[in-house]
């Protein structure tokens, strides 16, 4: 009987070959939809889970929905609008790939009899010839790499898990579903978190803490001086530039978010400037963290080229990241990877910049 | 598609045999069923509202099979209105009776069907008043709290004769004695109830019953109102003389006519179903009892269809276990299914008093006229790993 592997299926294009691929390598594929971002006045996703459905029947495989509603509002979804009523600029899909792809759906996967779980992302898993441990790798397709989302698996959750289009990239991806005649073929690329449909953050952050909110507050610059009025603190982000309704001779960007006060702090280009990084919650792709300073090119935010650095790991899970060179925009809430090459070494949670 | 996907397994069984313990969801329709509706599709394909011959044949199909309806429930033909099923029967009723200034109070229960739950919404959100009953942790109503809820402007009572989730039967004709009393009119939706229990309807004095031939061996698409002579009664779809001028369109003759077939086998086998699906129902129960540790049972032991368990399997997600079981080749239900397929905790449940960890944790068997004790003892064998694996327990 040939090895049985739950694949969670979103809908997409991505996920879909993910299934389509196990399937011709001669696994036996449950597909799963992950049921998350549901509120009370749209009761699914209807549209993804049914094309990922449909997607499930052309490739002849078992498809199941699974309900996880309550706790993704509880467990991403509020935490979400939490950290932006703090100031923070949060990344809900590292705690979405944590909890729910890399543990729900694993508990879900061996209550089917399914050792593992696979998923559409880009990025590479292999066993390191050197330690025999299990290595995480950037996906092959420069452009489309989200091992940066992967980073804070705990070892125990790499070893099972599968990134069938590690080695693809997204253009053969699309033939691939093309040649396959899938349904989602040719559905256009979701860069939105998935329960930001249209990018308003705000009204998100709003609808689900509608009694948090902090209201109206002062505009200042690095000085103290007030330049301003704002309309609450979640509507900003570090290194954001539109938005501020301020007249100035030089072009402001917010510096920082001052949560306790609800002041928003702008300066211009050279202060949005970092030469460090304070990391929490920090954690190894070997589970154990090193005892000395490492040199590794640290990714501060998803879309970013990584720059060298190094990661001295201190006492409580936090360490120190000292950049080559000055870093924009280091952003509370996003998250600060290591990588050495193209291999994931770990990475931690931006608590602030560091001057 | 490339060969090598073509290959794989075909969807629906994937080489598993199937035992279907699904029936309170929808049952296969009995060879006598189809027999029925392809000779009505072949003879009776004419006009039932049609003078000539043709018209004719379709009319003596439907009127047969309203003959078999009328004769299932102990009521006249004349008082037997077919529908497209009991969630049209229960919309046009609630609409009819309770939606036109008849009296603006209803009287329901907190375990009814959403056919019956939301339309009763939507009157309340027109301005009716609505008392729902609620019910005990074994799922029943007090029929003294039914009696106290009634009042002089009290348009309709609404009662689920029995429930689809937890089987559980209500004490029905002591409340139509209670209601009939006051000189009050009863709606009872039967769905669940007809052919799995007797309803006989000279006996119990409801003014309106709905129910549905695919619960019952017969066709989707096709059920019945019974609305007794001289009940006030509206017509919710309009368009036609049909059905006598309570329900407009042209007849689905075939639909009919199967669920005519479905109500004669009830009719007749009705005491050998009882008999032997509690048998079933049973082994069921006390082998789960031997064989899975913490389980409880949903609802009353006592009071409640021959076919259908409810169990509660303590800290299990039940939703794992319902696909897991689905692998293995056993169709079972939990809660309520949205349109996507995936599974909120039941309303039912939560209404008796579970917790929404219980509901979740909580699965409907239903059996029927193909399950077997060979099927029974399969299930019984796969249970105790399943479970495990659905608590988080072994599992690869």
């Amino acid at each position: 009987m040939s090895e049985r592997v739950v694949v969670g299926m979103s809908g997409g294009v991505d996920s879909s070959v993910a299934a389509a691929l196990l399937v011709e390598q001669g696994f036996e594929v449950i597909g799963v939809t992950m049921h998350l971002a549901g509120s009370a006045s749209r009761c699914c996703s209807l549209d993804d889970a049914d094309d990922a459905r449909r997607v499930a029947e052309a490739l002849g495989i078992r498809f199941y929905v699974a309900n996880y509603t309550d706790r993704f509002r509880e467990e991403v979804m509020l935490p979400f609008a939490d950290a932006y009523l703090a100031g923070r600029t949060p990344i809900p899909c590292v705690a979405c790939n944590r909890r729910f792809k890399f543990q729900r759906l694993v508990e879900r996967a061996r209550a089917l009899g399914a050792a593992g779980v696979a998923t559409g992302h880009y990025a590479r898993l292999e066993t390191d010839p050197a330690t025999g441990r299990r290595r995480l790798r950037r996906g092959a397709d420069p452009g489309k790499d989200q091992s940066y989302f992967l980073f804070d698996l705990e070892p125990a959750q790499l070893a099972r898990a599968r990134f069938p289009l590690g080695a693809l990239r997204k253009d053969e991806v699309r033939a691939r579903a093309r040649a396959l005649g899938l349904a989602t073929a040719e559905k256009p690329e979701s860069q939105e978190i998935c329960f930001v449909p249209d990018g308003d953050y705000a009204a998100v952050v709003e609808s689900l803490r509608p009694d948090a909110l902090p209201g109206e507050g002062e505009i200042v610059d690095t000085a103290g001086r007030g330049l301003g009025r704002h309309a609450g603190i979640h509507r900003f982000t570090v290194g954001q530039r539109r938005g501020l309704g301020l007249a100035a001779p030089r072009p402001l960007y917010v510096t920082r978010l001052d949560a306790g006060a609800n002041r928003v702090v702008v300066g211009e280009a050279e202060e949005l400037l970092a030469a460090g990084a304070a990391l929490e919650r920090v954690s190894f792709v070997t589970g154990e963290a090193p005892g000395e300073p490492i040199a590794a090119r640290v990714q501060v935010r998803y879309r970013d080229a990584g720059t060298p650095a190094s990661v001295e790991p201190l006492p409580g899970g936090r360490a120190r990241v000292r950049f080559e060179r000055p870093v924009r925009a280091v952003t509370p809430g996003q998250a600060a990877v290591f990588y050495d090459g193209d291999v994931v070494l770990g990475g931690g949670w931006i608590a602030g910049a560091i001057a | 598609m490339s060969p090598r996907l073509a290959a794989n397994p075909t969807p629906r069984t994937f080489g598993a045999v199937r035992i279907y313990l699904d029936h309170n969801a929808t049952t296969p329709p009995r060879a006598e069923v189809v027999e029925a509706m392809l000779r009505a599709l072949r003879e009776g394909w004419g006009n039932p509202s049609s003078v000539h011959a043709e018209g004719a044949a379709a009319r003596a199909c439907v009127e047969r099979a309203r003959g078999e309806v009328a004769a299932l429930l102990g009521a006249r033909p004349g008082e037997v209105v077919f529908t497209a099923g009991a969630t049209e029967a229960n919309n046009a009723l609630l609409c009819s009776v309770a939606g036109r200034g008849r009296g603006r109070h209803l009287v329901t229960t907190s375990v009814e069907h959403p056919s019956v739950r939301e339309p009763t919404a939507a009157l309340a959100a027109e301005g009716c008043e609505v008392s729902t009953l609620p019910v005990d942790a074994e799922g029943l109503v007090d029929p003294d709290a039914l009696e106290a809820a009634l009042r002089p402007d009290t348009a309709l009572v609404s009662v689920l004769w029995a429930n689809n989730e937890t089987g559980v039967v209500q004490p029905l004709p002591e409340i139509a004695e209670r209601v009939k009393a006051k000189g009050l009119l009863l709606h009872v939706d039967a769905t669940q109830a007809l052919g799995k229990h007797p309803v006989d309807l000279r006996r119990v004095p409801v003014d309106y019953l709905a129910c549905s031939a695919h619960k019952m061996n017969g066709p989707k698409g096709v059920g019945a109102l019974f609305v007794r002579e001289g009940a006030p009664f509206e017509p919710w779809l309009r368009g036609g003389a049909q059905e006598r001028g309570r329900r407009g369109g042209t007849e689905d003759v075939a639909g009919i006519a199967g669920f005519g077939a479905a109500c004669r086998l009830a009719r007749d086998e009705l005491a050998g179903r009882i008999e032997r699906w509690s048998g079933l129902r049973d082994r069921l129960w006390d082998g789960i009892q031997a064989k899975v540790p913490r389980v409880r049972r949903n609802g009353s032991a006592r009071r409640v269809l021959c076919n259908t368990l409810n169990v509660e399997f303590e800290g299990a997600d039940g939703e794992a276990l319902l696909q897991a079981l689905d692998l293995e080749g056993v169709a079972v239900s939990s809660g309520a299914a949205c349109h996507s397929g995936s599974i909120s905790p039941s309303a039912v449940l939560l209404a008796m008093g579970r917790t929404p960890e219980q509901a979740r944790a909580s699965l409907r068997f239903s059996v029927g006229h193909d399950v077997n004790g060979p099927q029974i003892d399969r299930v019984l064998a796969l249970l105790p790993d399943l479970v495990a694996r659905a608590r988080g327990v072994g599992g690869p």
